[in-house]
C-alpha cells in the first residue's frame, strides 16, 4: 500500500472527485427544500427547482411589465460593463505602475511606500467619499472597483519585476539596451503573465466591490437586483442570480487562464 | 584594442577588505583565466570590469580610460546561469543585441536590416550547433545548450572584452570539451580580450594565455576581514607548453 501522499486519482477519478462536493450540495439542497415544502407549501427560504426555473423564465425571457426591459440581461449587461471597464483600467494602471516601480529605483522610492499604504485602505471605507465626490452614477462604482483592485495589481506586478534575475538585466545592458529598451523589450514582456495572474486573483474582490456599490446606489445590476428582492425574501430570484454571478466569474477566470497559456507559452511550467 | 591596466586597486566594503593593492597589465587579446578559493575577490574584480562595482581606491583602465560606471556593449558577460531571456526564442535571444543597437525606440528591426541581422544570427547559430533549436525557448534547452547560446549572445555585439563568470561550472564534464572549443574559436575569430573565472584548474591551464591566482597574502584568524586578496601567482601560459607547473600549484591551492 503506497503512502496517501502518493495516491493519485485517474483522469475519470479526478473528475468524479471534483464533481462530488457539487453533487452533495445539490442533494442537500433538494432534500432540505423538499422537507420544508412538505411541511409548509408557502415556504420561501428553500424554493423548489421548478419555482426557480419559473422565475428564471420571467426574468430572462419575458419583458418586465413596468419597464419593458428583460431584467436578467439588463442587470448582466450593466454589471459586466462596470466590471470590465474597471478591470481594464486596473490592468492598465497595474502594468504601467508595476513596470515603473519595478524597473526604476527612483520611481520605486517615490511610489513604493505610497502604493503600499494605498493598498491598505479598506476600499469600502472610502465608498461614501466616492459617492460624495463623484456622485451616485457609474463613475463612483467603477472608481470603487479600481481603488480596491489596482493597488494590489501594481504591487504584485512590481514584485515580479523585482524578482527578475539581476544577471538578465546586466546582460541586456552589455547588449546595449537603454533604460527604455530594457523596460519595453526585457522587463515588460515578462510581466504580462503575472498581470494575468494578478487579475485572476483580484477577480473575487472586484466582484465584491461591484456588488457592494450596486447594492447601495444603483437602478440596475446583478448586485442591485439581489438586494432589491431581498426585501421580499425572494430566494427564487437570489439563488439563480448568485449561481449566474458565480458562472460569470468562473468563465472570466477560465478565459484569463487560457489567454495566458496561449499568448505566453514560455511562462508555463515545463 | 582592449588592454587592461590595474593600478593600486583596492576594494573594500566598510571594514571588510576584499581586494588589496592589485597591480596588473593585461595585453590586448589575452585570454586571462582567474582562479582562487571562494570569496577571494575574483568575482568582485570581474564585476568592477563589468562596471557594476566601483573600485574603492586605485585605477582600473581599459585602453587608458577608466571603466564606465555601468555595463555597456564594449564588455560582454556570460554568467553561470540566468543570463538568457526566457520570453524569447533561441533566435530572438541572439538577435536581441543587434536589435538594441539598430533600433533605439522599438528595439526591433524591419526589412533589409532585419534580414542582415537574421543572417548574422543564423550563421552564429550554425557555428555553435544550435540551428535546429532556433525556435525553442531557453527553458526547453539543456544546460550546455543554454550556455552555448549565452556565449554566442554576448559575442554578437563584438565586445572588446568578454567576461566569463564560471560559465561551465554547472555543466557536465563531458560537455565542457565542446564548450572549450567554441570559446576558443570565438576568441580567435572576434579579437577579444577574455577574462574567465573558473574553479577547474585544468581548464584554466588549457584555455588561458595567462593565469591569475587570487589569494590572501596575510591572514588574521581573529579578524578574517582585515586583509584582502591579491594576485599571488601571475603565470604566463604558452599554449605549446601546457603541462607546466600544474601539480605544484594544486598543492598550493588545496591548502
Amino acid at each position: 500500500m503506497p503512502r496517501l501522499v502518493n495516491l493519485h486519482p485517474s483522469r475519470g477519478g479526478a473528475l468524479a472527485l471534483g464533481a462530488l462536493p457539487f453533487l452533495l450540495l445539490i442533494a442537500a439542497y433538494l432534500f432540505g427544500s423538499a422537507t420544508r415544502l412538505a411541511e409548509n407549501p408557502d415556504d420561501k427560504l428553500l424554493p423548489a427547482p421548478s419555482a426557480m426555473v419559473d422565475t428564471l423564465k420571467s426574468y430572462a425571457i419575458e419583458e418586465d411589465r413596468r419597464s419593458g426591459e428583460i431584467l436578467w440581461w439588463l442587470d448582466t449587461g450593466a454589471s459586466m460593463k462596470r466590471l470590465l471597464i474597471a478591470l481594464g483600467i486596473s490592468a492598465l494602471v497595474g502594468i504601467v505602475g508595476g513596470l515603473a516601480i519595478g524597473a526604476l529605483p527612483l520611481v520605486r522610492s517615490l511610489l513604493g511606500p505610497f502604493v503600499a499604504a494605498l493598498a491598505m485602505i479598506p476600499p469600502l471605507a472610502i465608498l461614501p467619499i466616492l459617492f460624495i465626490v463623484l456622485g451616485l452614477g457609474e463613475v463612483a462604482k467603477i472608481a470603487l472597483i479600481v481603488f480596491g483592485v489596482a493597488p494590489c495589481i501594481v504591487r504584485d506586478v512590481s514584485l515580479r519585476a523585482g524578482e527578475l534575475p539581476k544577471e538578465q538585466l546586466i546582460k541586456a545592458q552589455t547588449l546595449g539596451a537603454s533604460s527604455w529598451l530594457l523596460a519595453t523589450r526585457v522587463i515588460l514582456p515578462q510581466l504580462w503573465p503575472r498581470l494575468i495572474d494578478a487579475l485572476r486573483l483580484t477577480l473575487g474582490s472586484a466582484w465584491l466591490f461591484l456588488i457592494a456599490a450596486e447594492a447601495i446606489a444603483s437602478t440596475e445590476g446583478l448586485g442591485y437586483r439581489i438586494f432589491l428582492v431581498r426585501r421580499y425574501l425572494a430566494m427564487d430570484v437570489i439563488l439563480p442570480y448568485v449561481i449566474w454571478i458565480t458562472l460569470l466569474a468562473y468563465t472570466m477566470d477560465w478565459l484569463l487562464r487560457n489567454t495566458r497559456a496561449r499568448l505566453f507559452p514560455w511562462a508555463e511550467a515545463h | 584594442m582592449a588592454a587592461v591596466t590595474v593600478k593600486n586597486l583596492w576594494k573594500e566594503y566598510g571594514d571588510q577588505v576584499v581586494l588589496e593593492n592589485l597591480n596588473l597589465q593585461i595585453a590586448d587579446r589575452e585570454f586571462v583565466t582567474l582562479i582562487g578559493a571562494s570569496g577571494c575577490g575574483k568575482t568582485t574584480f570581474l564585476r568592477m570590469l563589468l562596471g557594476v562595482e566601483q573600485p574603492t581606491r586605485g585605477q582600473l583602465l581599459i585602453d587608458g580610460q577608466p571603466v564606465p560606471p555601468e555595463p555597456g556593449p564594449d564588455r560582454g558577460i556570460v554568467f553561470q546561469r540566468y543570463s538568457l531571456f526566457p520570453h524569447l526564442s533561441v533566435l530572438e535571444n541572439l538577435m536581441l543585441g543587434l536589435e538594441f543597437s539598430g533600433s533605439r525606440w522599438l528595439g526591433k528591426l524591419f526589412g533589409a536590416r532585419r534580414r542582415a541581422a537574421l543572417e548574422k544570427a543564423e550563421s552564429l547559430l550554425e557555428a555553435i550547433g544550435l540551428h535546429t533549436a532556433r525556435d525553442k525557448y531557453p527553458s526547453q534547452l539543456s544546460g550546455g545548450m543554454q550556455q552555448r547560446l549565452s556565449i554566442a549572445q554576448s559575442v554578437i555585439r563584438e565586445p572588446k572584452i568578454l567576461l566569463l563568470d564560471e560559465p561551465f561550472g554547472a555543466l557536465d564534464p563531458g560537455i565542457t570539451a565542446d564548450m572549450h572549443e567554441i570559446i576558443l574559436r570565438l576568441w580567435q575569430a572576434n579579437r577579444m580580450t577574455i577574462f574567465m573565472i573558473t574553479h577547474d584548474l585544468k581548464e584554466s591551464f588549457q584555455l588561458g594565455t595567462r593565469l591569475l591566482v587570487f589569494d590572501k597574502r596575510r591572514h588574521d584568524p581573529h579578524a578574517p576581514e582585515r586583509y584582502g586578496a591579491t594576485v599571488t601567482y601571475d603565470i604566463p601560459l604558452n599554449r605549446k607548453k601546457q603541462a607546466m607547473p600544474a601539480p605544484a600549484l594544486t598543492v598550493e591551492l588545496a591548502r
